[in-house]
């Protein structure tokens, strides 16, 4: 039974670092950058909720919308000043930028909001007992892994069917061929920032109500962990981001349960070393053959 | 924006578009690659309705001619008048809103896309829904999403292609994807069509094919075509007006008779004959 419950917390950790995992996929699938600074976007939209629900007393729905609205309007806003009129410079600059945004970022929270932790509250209140109370699974465990699915569900859908997420494929797939055909390529990036953004705000919410400590760093270790995800299923494509979140969750908490707490995060990248060394192009990624 | 009026230049435009106004009137257009004049003094008059063709040796510049007029490169020298407006400082995505679509030399497909979300690609700005309507799935959008897969389904017709709506793009046959490509350029809605090399690899009785296909959709849509093309039975066989580039200059213009006697091109072509 330990196994299960231990399996049933890995998916719902993994459905986080999925979330993450899905905005550094889909930038770097459009704009070919690693945006560092996602990490730090989540614990901007976990402060943004904290204080929604401690200070204003707002209830927790109108919270994580107004997280999420938050975070939406920094993304772009990240895009715009910091990264836009990078367009043309070496990845290395973008990168480097990108770091520092996150450097940025973290300690504006230090200014704003001081290094104490901040105790998140508990906004999924309850837990279910299954076989006799032997499993007992929390609110926020289940509520977790049902948001991974329909923000899943619901990307994948947007990408394939709408019009804005063909010109998002498009621009992916070759970003001068969609300005000819008209697609307004600074928009589709500003577009895939706002979501991705979006996202970060929902899995800080969520990170801080199955972690409840709050801090100028609580964002690094997950976005970290996330990209690695996304690596290790294949960065760019959204389904690796999915299966690479997930696989990372499971790996975690199996390592911390069985093998040892504190190796748990040199477990975790020790698997990515050993699939990448295998599958360069991660689990679901292309191989992309450059031609001589 | 004002409507200009076309400069009049020397130029052959068929007599059936000269009392409307030029699609495309260029004028005294150059760019410099560092020190290298790629394209000097090219001016170049397209009528409403007409297949012009631009051709000349590897490296003349033909390329660079289209990347111009597309906006991909902004030129040093010169004027592009498109239906009245000039083109300078506009984005190639607002110059292909303004009516000019075009294929590639090196084709250039959304190759893991479907054959159909491709055309649907091309169409990016003809498709009025919001991305709240398309968020909340309100019948506006499955009705104007329906409305713009039967418009794809229709101008893959031209080519029947509807069979491979399905296909994913890049595991068409290499003359489907370029035919594919023009599909996709027309699902822009252009009122020019600049095709590169569209007959590259193609075998003679499909360049034929294709000859037909390019007549017809100018019939059908009532649009310019300037293409570039080495095929000369193709150039010669529906040109109208035709422009022969070398070292980036225009040396000769005019209709596909005129060209084909004109000493200076076939000297461009086969070089100086010994006396």
């Amino acid at each position: 039974m330990s196994f299960l419950s231990h399996l049933i917390n890995g998916i719902s950790l993994g459905s986080i670092y999925a979330i993450i995992a899905l905005g550094y996929t889909m930038v770097y699938g459009i704009a070919k950058m690693l945006n560092f600074a996602h990490g730090d976007v989540i614990m901007v939209g976990a402060y943004v909720c904290f204080f929604a629900l401690n200070a204003f007393g707002l209830p927790p729905v109108v919270s994580i919308l107004l997280a999420m609205l938050v975070c939406t309007v920094l993304g772009i806003i990240i895009e715009r000043l910091a990264y836009k009129p990078l367009r043309a410079a070496p990845s290395l600059a973008v990168l480097i930028t990108a770091i520092g945004v996150s450097y940025f970022l973290q300690n504006g929270a230090l200014i704003l909001w001081s290094a104490s932790p901040k105790v998140f509250p508990t906004i999924f209140e309850g837990t279910i007992r299954l076989f006799d109370g032997q499993l007992t699974i929390g609110l926020t465990t289940l509520i977790t892994i049902a948001a991974c699915i329909v923000i899943m569900v619901g990307l994948t859908l947007f990408t394939g069917k709408t019009k804005m997420g063909k010109a998002m494929r498009a621009c992916s797939e070759d970003k001068d061929a969609a300005i000819l055909m008209g697609i307004n390529v600074n928009r589709t990036i500003s577009v895939t920032f706002a979501i991705g953004s979006g996202l970060a705000a929902i899995a800080g919410v969520l990170l801080c109500s199955a972690y409840p400590l709050l801090q100028p760093t609580t964002g690094s270790m997950p976005g970290i962990k996330a990209f690695t995800a996304a690596v290790f299923g294949g960065i760019g494509s959204i389904p690796g981001a999915f299966l690479g979140g997930i696989l990372l969750g499971i790996i975690e908490i199996f390592a911390k349960a069985y093998i040892s707490t504190e190796l748990s995060d040199a477990i975790v990248f020790l698997v990515l070393i050993l699939v990448l060394l295998i599958k360069p192009a991660g689990l679901l990624g292309k191989k992309t053959v450059v031609k001589v | 924006m004002e409507r200009l009026v076309p400069t009049p230049s020397l130029g052959v435009i068929p007599e059936r578009d000269s009392d409307k106004p030029l699609i495309l009137d260029i004028h005294g257009l150059g760019i410099d690659f560092g020190g290298l004049h790629a394209v000097e003094d090219f001016t170049l008059l397209i009528g409403r309705t007409e297949i012009a063709g631009l051709i000349g040796p590897n490296g003349a510049g033909k390329t660079t001619v289209f990347n111009l007029i597309t906006s991909v490169y902004q030129p040093t020298r010169g004027v592009i008048l498109f239906d009245g407006y000039d083109t300078r400082g506009k984005r190639p995505d607002e110059v292909c809103r303004m009516g000019i679509a075009r294929t590639f030399q090196n084709i250039r497909l959304f190759k893991d896309m479907s054959v159909l979300d491709n055309v649907l690609v091309g169409m990016h700005n003809h498709i009025p829904y919001s991305m709240l309507s398309a968020f909340l799935h309100l019948p506006s959008y499955h009705r104007k999403e329906k409305e713009a897969r039967d418009k794809a389904m229709d101008l893959l017709g031209i080519f029947d292609m509807q069979n491979m709506a399905k296909w994913q793009a890049g595991s068409l046959p290499y003359g489907a994807q370029r035919r594919l490509e023009i599909v996709r350029a027309l699902a822009t809605e252009p009122k020019l069509l600049l095709l590169d090399e569209p007959a590259a690899g193609m075998n003679p009785a499909e360049t034929a094919e294709l000859m037909e296909n390019i007549r017809s959709i100018r019939d059908r849509f009532g649009i310019a075509i300037l293409l570039i093309e080495h095929d000369m039975s193709l150039v010669m066989g529906i040109c109208e007006g035709i422009a022969v580039l070398n070292y980036g200059k225009i040396i000769a213009k005019g209709s596909p008779e005129q060209i084909k006697n004109n000493p200076t091109v076939i000297e461009a072509y086969l070089g100086k004959q010994e006396a």
